[in-house]
């Protein structure tokens, strides 16, 4: 949690952060940047998820609907927050010369994401019957 | 600039191409969640919430393309591109939060 607390300082002060180590080669620093930008459509696609749950589902009962779209939005929320950390911590790894950081993240987001998939197929075919 | 300045400049990979491809397709994803937010907050029909959040995806948006348009034009830039710096890097996320949170209401 500290550590935590400590890459969102860094965040907001790239200045510490361009103190340590060596400055990797440029296309590293663009491969992270593209990774970072690939996790943030991933976050946009999950919040235009919980739109479309709410949008496109209107048969549904009111606590189904808002629980789907209110999961999908908190993934995409806890995706984009993540994609800025994890890109620091990888930035500050190239930096230093250390191992990339391994994260459980993506096993615990497609596991999010298959569970949402389910109880979305469940709800319609429950719906369309009811 | 002679044949071998530019060969030296020359990069194998594209990287800074590729890199400003994502962004613009990153864009491309935000345009597509904020219409979804705009169509959510003016469903059922025009009410002083959903106009205000309206005009709150619409700042986002703008926000974001800004954003990636200044990251654009340094990627584009000649020479070695410098490297995404942090707080960028924090307000695009940001704003990507703030849609959310944003759609969270709407939807509640």
């Amino acid at each position: 949690m500290i550590e935590f607390a400590r890459n969102v300082r860094l965040w907001f002060a790239p200045e510490e952060v361009r103190e340590e180590g060596r400055t990797p080669d440029y296309r590293f620093s663009l491969a992270n940047e593209r990774t970072f930008l690939a996790w943030l459509r991933t976050a946009l696609a999950l919040i235009g998820g919980g739109f479309a749950v709410d949008q496109f589902l209107p048969d549904l009962r009111w606590g189904w609907r808002v629980g789907l779209a209110l999961a999908l939005l908190g993934a995409g929320v806890l995706c984009s927050l993540r994609a800025v950390n994890h890109w620091m911590r990888c930035e500050r790894a190239m930096r230093r010369g250390e191992d990339l950081p391994v994260s459980r993240f993506p096993t615990l987001l497609s596991i999010v994401v298959a569970v949402v998939a389910l109880a979305m197929v469940v709800v319609v075919l429950v719906g369309w019957e009811g | 600039m002679s044949a071998a300045a530019a060969d030296a400049g020359r990069d194998p990979g594209l990287q800074p191409e590729r890199t400003r491809l994502a962004w613009r397709r990153t864009t491309l994803s935000g345009t597509v969640s904020a219409v979804l937010a705009v169509k959510t907050a003016l469903h059922g029909g025009v009410s002083a919430v959903g106009v205000v959040a309206c005009a709150l995806c619409a700042v986002l948006w703008l926000g974001f393309l800004l954003l990636a348009h200044r990251r654009i034009r340094a990627l584009a830039s000649p020479g070695t591109p410098a490297a995404l710096a942090p707080r960028h890097a924090t307000a695009t996320a940001l704003c990507t939060v703030a849609l959310a949170v944003c759609g969270a209401a709407l939807v509640f």
